[in-house]
């Protein structure tokens, strides 16, 4: 299956194929409802938003996809939730190896307390590989392609911790990338960050996106207008669930929203 | 909740004075139509003098354009607001040239003789004034529907100029010694003429306001 994009910077619209998958998707945190009934496809190799107000289940609904909701107790998941079709919350899916194709970066940079080369390797040591020599290449070309080789390359071997916030945050998407997966999810990857370290970790996400499923939850609407290719706006129902209201290519969404509860939100007229 | 008031009360503040702006050009256009009517080179003067503050209207309010558009981020209608006062002040402005190039002919005219009593030309004038009065209240109204009608009313301009037009051709082929009169009418009626395809203009930028849509609306003859 595929879908119609128009991509962020390009005047082009690309077939692109659906990478993930929701269908009437509901989420409950014990007697709470968190989500109701989304149904929303992702496509492969393009950058996706998650916008609304705080509390309508933007997060919930990012961590639906590498089943960190599993470990809140209480949390059940009801509906399909699929990557290339495949439904992941079948039981005979193996979350380690789900975890590993679906990448994680969190809101507030998270190194390890351990050097910046080890923080990189890590990943990779842990799902087998032990060989010196490729775990140096892995670290390197993980580094490059976070676009902090350069900043990093002279003291591979000194704390994680002792990087800039910005460094830190790059750290954690080579992390990710070091382990080759095919989703990186954002949850407010730059909410901790200056602006300047913010538009890097920005045009990072554009120079990912060729190669990677990207799925970005923001507070911050220039952001997800600026980097995402598909945006998706979600809003609190009465009972507190969050529902989808509109998804569609960010360059209508935010210049010409179809729904009017849209429209309020990004200009403001209500949060 | 309205969260971004101060912000929607300078988008407010703007609309407002492109409306100001809008009228000032409107008294151009038929101002300079009642000082060809009465040969008087003050009024004329008076127009072209004027013009001075349209232009400096026009830049004021696109300076405030500039500056939401630098430090609000604005979004959809907001954004298409912006946009379309952007485009709209470019028009209005430039009709206001218009005015100014009837009274620059009025002025060249000076005393001579006119050549016939205008009737025509200040049905025009009257036609283009009330498009655009209207044009700007639609602009406000967020009326797609009456900017469609408006614009649709640029035919009955298109009309006239021809009317006019084909007078004043039967004037000089008659007397040789009117061309030169008849010319500087011919003038005139097109900048008449143009100042209601700048007003069709400013309908398309409604739409787009309105629907999001970039649509031409029946391009004039001329």
């Amino acid at each position: 299956m595929t879908m119609k994009v128009a991509l962020a910077n390009s005047h082009s619209t690309r077939e692109l194929r659906i990478k993930l998958r929701t269908e009437k998707v509901s989420l409950f945190y014990g007697s709470f409802q968190a989500l109701r009934a989304i149904t929303l496809e992702i496509p492969e190799k393009a950058i996706t938003a998650i916008i609304g107000p705080s509390g309508c289940g933007k997060s919930s609904f990012l961590r639906l996809f590498n089943r960190m909701n599993d470990l809140i107790s209480g949390a059940r998941v009801e509906g399909l939730v699929s990557i290339d079709g495949i439904p992941i919350y079948d039981r005979t899916i193996d979350v380690v190896e789900l975890r590993k194709r679906v990448g994680m970066v969190f809101q507030k940079p998270n190194p390890f307390p351990m050097s910046v080369y080890e923080n990189v390797a890590f990943g990779p040591r842990r799902h087998g590989k032990k060989s010196r020599s490729e775990l140096d290449m892995i670290v390197e070309q993980s580094l490059r392609q976070a676009a902090l080789w350069d900043e990093v390359k002279d003291k591979l071997h000194q704390s994680g911790m002792a990087l800039s916030g910005g460094q830190q945050q790059r750290l954690c998407i080579a992390r990710v990338l070091a382990v080759e997966p095919e989703v990186i999810l954002m949850d407010e990857p730059c909410s901790a960050l200056d602006p300047v370290a913010t538009l890097k970790i920005e045009d990072l996400m554009r120079n990912l996106s060729h190669d990677y499923t990207i799925v970005i939850v923001t507070h911050n609407m220039q952001q997800a207008a600026r980097v995402s290719d598909m945006a998706a706006f979600f809003m609190m129902e009465e009972d507190r669930a969050g529902v989808l209201v509109e998804h569609g290519p960010t360059s209508e969404l935010f210049t010409n929203p179809k729904d009017k509860r849209t429209e309020d939100y990004i200009t403001g007229r209500f949060g | 909740m309205e969260i971004r008031a101060v912000f929607h009360k300078k988008l407010r503040a703007i609309q407002d004075d492109v409306l100001a702006m809008g009228s000032m050009v409107e008294k151009a256009i038929l101002r300079s139509i009642e000082a060809l009517k009465k040969r008087d080179i003050t009024m004329a003067e008076q127009v072209i003098a004027d013009d001075k503050l349209v232009n400096e209207k026009r830049f004021q309010i696109e300076e405030q354009c500039i500056q939401l558009i630098a430090t609000q981020q604005p979004m959809a209608t907001d954004l298409r607001t912006i946009i379309s006062v952007l485009n709209v002040i470019t028009e209005l402005e430039r009709i206001g040239d218009h005015g100014v190039g009837i009274a620059r002919i009025v002025i060249l005219t000076g005393d001579e003789p006119p050549l016939k009593p205008l009737i025509d030309l200040p049905r025009m004038a009257e036609k283009t004034a009330s498009m655009l009065h209207r044009s700007l209240d639609a602009f406000i109204n967020r009326d797609a529907e009456a900017a469609r009608q408006i614009s649709a009313e640029d035919d009955e301009v298109d009309a006239l100029y021809d009317q006019v037009f084909r007078e004043l051709i039967t004037f000089m082929a008659e007397d040789a010694k009117t061309i030169k009169r008849a010319t500087r009418l011919i003038w005139v009626a097109h900048n008449l003429e143009r100042s209601a395809d700048r007003v069709t203009n400013i309908c398309e930028r409604i739409i787009f306001l309105v629907t999001g849509k970039m649509e031409e609306i029946g391009a004039s003859r001329y």
